[in-house]
């Protein structure tokens, strides 16, 4: 008996709608947010993420009657960030619904806001992001949506977030996301054994073996994907059950 | 069956509050003395650190109307760091007293284990449990914590009714008379927390 490894569908939102793009552009519509939430909180996701991912500022209020609805419609723990940058922004997505906030690029430019977040809201509720990028001997971290390249190597900096009071790292490969050639392995072991709090792995899910992989060769404490659900692809159920014949641990409706 | 969920601040009340909705309860949010005194069934939901908890309840003069009415029998239950704060103290807030209803210490969980315990975990049934009644032994519900109650089998077997083990054995699920506390969050553990909940209700009305 021991901790179930969690399966995670993550909604990519441009303000009222899902999009879904390939290696961070080429976004294309991917359906209506409510519906997809009902569908996954019943068919057994563990979690629910939804990321704005304009996140310009006109379009706050959307996004914060998006996580209201979709909020309404679980049974299950909610994540929402996208341009997330100061305790205010955080305060209406947790007042709107969200039991977890993520961060990314404005922690990178701003460190101090996880110790900020997590000392409001508990460091249960603060989840750093990292978009990192293969760069020849290291990965870098990437910010602005997987724009724009910094000097961070992303191991230390998931190290680095986690002292700062992150309680979770979602760490998605930015030269996986997208394509369905399965997770960074190399990636998501290369930080999970070198940290203390749970790592959440994504980009480039297609097929369940890619699931066992980076729960057993990435040491990943969930596995998140977006477009295999959204696209009725891959169904959450049928996931769980290949992983749990596998002998790895999910929670399976009883 | 109305339902009186103390409003102090918590992070997870709203969801709380949705899913006792959803099963058909009526729900008040009662932020004072007095709205505690008239509760006829109270929830301390809870997320976060021991200290902001204790300091709210002081800080608005809830500590004694809450002792009192779990006292004169309320039906009262108690999520997460409302488990917590049920117990003497706690190692995430050293000079803070907890409610000492129940004995015990909250520590920080230990062992070569990530924290939080972040996740669907199972729990380990130890006596006939209330709000455990009609669930499959296997479910999993929903943990977002780094501190527990550690299991005493020699002073807490009374009322702990399940143990979930995670860096050592913790107190799950602790009952007694008119008092029920989940260290896991029902309200986001799928159709085993809702389950929870409506046992809760059932007990209460």
């Amino acid at each position: 008996m021991s901790l179930a490894r969690r399966i995670i569908p993550c909604l990519d939102t441009d303000g009222e709608r899902v999009v879904k793009g390939v290696n961070f552009v080429a976004l294309r519509d991917a359906g209506d947010p409510v519906t997809l939430a009902r569908r996954y909180n019943a068919e057994g996701a563990d979690e629910l993420v939804v990321l704005d991912i304009a996140a310009s500022r006109d379009r706050r209020p959307t996004f914060l009657e998006t996580i209201r609805k979709v909020a309404a419609e679980l049974a299950i723990p909610l994540t929402a960030g996208g341009g997330i940058r100061t305790l205010d922004d955080a305060r209406a997505v947790v007042r709107a619904g969200a039991d977890k906030i993520t961060v990314n690029t404005a922690a990178v430019l701003r460190p101090e806001l996880i110790s900020e977040l997590s000392e409001e809201f508990g460091s249960q509720a603060v989840v750093l992001t990292i978009d990192a990028k293969w760069d020849g001997d290291r990965w870098r971290v990437m910010t602005t949506g997987g724009r724009v390249s910094t000097e961070l190597n992303a191991v230390f900096w998931a190290e680095k977030g986690a002292e700062l009071g992150a309680g979770e790292i979602l760490l998605t490969s930015v030269d996986r996301d997208g394509t369905q050639s399965g997770f960074d392995v190399a990636l998501t072991a290369a930080i999970s054994k070198n940290i203390l709090v749970p790592v959440i792995a994504s980009g480039g899910a297609r097929w369940p073996q890619h699931f066992a992989e980076i729960f057993c060769q990435g040491a990943a404490d969930a596995a998140l994907a977006a477009s295999i659900f959204h696209d009725e692809i891959q169904s959450i159920r049928s996931l769980k059950e290949f992983l749990a014949d596998q002998k790895i641990q999910v929670r399976l409706p009883c | 069956m109305n339902i009186s969920l103390l409003d102090y601040g918590a992070g997870n009340l709203p969801s709380v509050e949705r899913a006792l909705q959803r099963l058909g309860a009526q729900t008040e949010r009662v932020s004072t003395s007095a709205g505690v005194a008239k509760a006829a069934a109270l929830i301390l939901p809870g997320v976060g650190h021991f200290g902001a908890l204790l300091r709210a309840l002081d800080r608005d003069g809830l500590r004694e109307s809450l002792i009192a009415a779990i006292e004169r029998g309320v039906p009262f239950l108690g999520i997460c760091l409302g488990l917590q704060a049920l117990f003497e103290n706690s190692q995430e807030a050293p000079d803070l007293q907890g409610l000492e209803i129940l004995s015990g210490s909250v520590r920080v969980l230990n062992g070569a284990v990530k924290l939080p315990h972040m996740g669907w975990d199972q729990l380990q049934a130890k006596a006939g449990s209330g709000l455990l009644e009609g669930i499959d032994s296997a479910a999993y519900f929903y943990f977002a914590h780094s501190y527990a109650v550690p299991y005493r089998a020699e002073d807490q077997a009374l009322e702990t009714r399940a143990t979930c083990s995670y860096g050592g054995e913790f107190v799950a699920v602790t009952e007694t008379e008119n008092i029920f506390a989940v260290q896991f969050h029902p309200e986001k553990s799928g159709a085993a927390g809702q389950h929870v909940l409506e046992n809760f209700l059932r007990i209460a009305s």
